[in-house]
């Protein structure tokens, strides 16, 4: 049982981190799209971002590997 | 191009015949192993899931179709061991074990006779080799010194209470009784499934030989590019120089100078590409197929190693204005101040974890979906009973496998790069010296 809702824990972290990351590099895309000649400083920022975003998600991952 | 992808349907077939050769764990009729096992159920002992960690393991109608338990077979292809096995070859490596009964002991693991599934066959001095890691025999009546033949599936696991959860409890069979086997020893104190046990292993297990064997590739290669360097400054880079040269200055210019800045970048490149490459080495390193499979930044040790690493560079970098952000972030009213220091104290030590997760997350779970790809023959095949159902699985697990690990080869520079281009965001925001005209100090 515990495992179950562990593994229903990490689904629902991954949806957030999933609709965050998407945004991200939806944003950035437009971004590059407007202004292509920043697209080496866009993209950095991009991978940065989306690296915090998935940081939180871990956090929820390893969370629910510890209550599994 | 037709010439390409040959080529690569021979790798994906030949990684996928040595994953088969580790896993035929499926007796069929007349196979010698299933006659064991009959035998074996004669002392009476009743749960012989020899592989798999499951409780449905135990009936003993259950053993003419042993199950593939994909799940536990990932976990033992990522985690660490005692013994390297390369192309099917086992290799053993020196065994240094403490406990405090016997004191340090150092012997070969070839002494347990690892076979198939990197079993032990023997044990040796009141220890056992189980699924390539090295067990402690808890119980005092099984002999405690030299060698004794346990012959194959000689382990049993089962699902116990453990401290109010359900653990995998580990058994060793001899002479028809059951012997608990300890814990693997780690230092987490049980978090992660292991537990402090009786006796501790430092031995150089499979990651740390994968990493010395990345750390002198890494060696040897720089050594020879800076030679070249040295010798012909005004020489046009050739060979591998002319591979590593746009990495190199694409860390420098685009991860270090613009985060760290032009004046100070010099002092920490070193750190950034040391961090850089050896996270990239040991990334492609794992994914090749039949070379012991190492995943060594897929564990959170190594990579809990490097991130402690980060912290202390960074955290022993840090000017006045960042620790001033930390304790006491200036321009906000007072009230705000300690709420701010707590989320701030609580931030410093949640970049370090992420890192930490980050990078093993991502390199464990490319590495278990390959290995559930791989896994897909054996659950079609029904464990080898049906050759159509393993001729299917075969069909749709290459074009998988496939995908996986091109995905996989991204995802190997994209996270060294991005434990890289974070390491650099949280030196630059450490040293930056900070103007605070728009805050009005003057």
């Amino acid at each position: 049982m515990t495992g179950t809702l562990a593994a229903l824990g990490a689904g629902l972290a991954v949806i957030g981190a999933g609709i965050g990351i998407g945004m991200i590099g939806g944003k950035a895309m437009e971004a590059i799209a407007r202004q292509p000649e920043a697209s080496g400083d866009i993209r950095s920022n991009m991978i940065i971002m989306a690296a915090f975003v998935e940081g939180a998600a871990l956090i929820a991952i390893l969370l629910s590997i510890l209550m599994a | 191009m037709v010439q390409r992808i040959f080529l690569t349907f021979i790798y994906i077939l030949l990684y996928t015949i040595s994953v088969s050769a580790q896993h035929d764990s499926a007796p069929k009729a007349e196979d010698p192993h299933h006659t064991e096992h009959v035998a074996t159920n004669a002392h009476g002992a009743d749960a012989h899931s020899t592989d798999a960690h499951t409780a449905d393991g135990h009936d003993v109608a259950g053993h003419g179709s042993e199950k593939f338990d994909p799940a536990a077979t990932a976990i033992h292809h990522i985690s660490d061991g005692n013994v390297y096995t390369i192309l099917g070859f086992t290799i053993p490596l020196p065994t240094i074990l403490y406990s405090k009964e016997r004191g340090l002991e150092i012997f070969s693991s070839g002494n347990f006779h690892p076979g198939h599934h990197e079993e032990g066959h023997n044990a040796y001095n009141g220890y056992v080799l189980h699924l390539g890691s090295v067990y402690k025999i808890k119980d005092e009546n099984f002999p405690q010194s030299g060698s004794v033949e346990l012959g194959e599936h000689a382990f049993v696991t089962k699902q116990e209470n453990i401290n109010g959860k359900m653990r995998d409890a580990h058994y060793v069979l001899h002479n028809g009784k059951e012997y608990r086997l300890d814990a693997r020893s780690t230092l987490d104190g049980g978090i992660l499934g292991g537990g402090m046990t009786s006796f501790m292993d430092f031995s150089p297990t499979k990651n740390v030989v994968g990493m010395i064997l990345v750390s002198i590739f890494l060696l040897i290669l720089f050594s020879k590019i800076a030679k070249a360097y040295k010798n012909n400054p005004t020489k046009a880079p050739s060979g591998i120089q002319g591979f590593i040269e746009p990495i190199f200055l694409f860390i420098r210019d685009e991860v270090a100078i613009p985060f760290i800045g032009k004046e100070k970048y010099m002092k920490y490149l070193p750190l950034l590409m040391s961090i850089f490459f050896f996270i990239l080495g040991l990334n492609l390193f794992g994914q090749i197929p039949l070379l012991g499979s190492v995943n060594v930044t897929g564990s959170l040790s190594v990579t809990l190693v490097i991130a402690v690493i980060v912290f202390i560079i960074v955290n022993v970098s840090g000017n006045r204005h960042y620790w001033s952000h930390i304790f006491w972030m200036p321009g906000v009213p007072v009230f705000v101040k300690p709420l701010l220091a707590g989320v701030e104290i609580m931030g410093l030590f949640i970049k370090p974890l992420t890192l930490m997760l980050r990078l093993a997350g991502n390199i464990s779970a490319g590495h278990i979906a390959i290995l559930s790809f791989v896994g897909l023959i054996f659950i079609f095949g029904q464990s080898g009973a049906s050759l159509g159902g393993s001729v299917l699985g075969t069909v749709v697990s290459i074009p998988l496998t496939m995908f996986m690990m091109a995905i996989e080869l991204i995802v190997a520079f994209v996270q060294a790069f991005v434990f890289t281009i974070l390491t650099a965001s949280y030196i630059g925001a450490a040293i930056e010296e900070h103007h605070h005209t728009e805050e009005g100090h003057h």
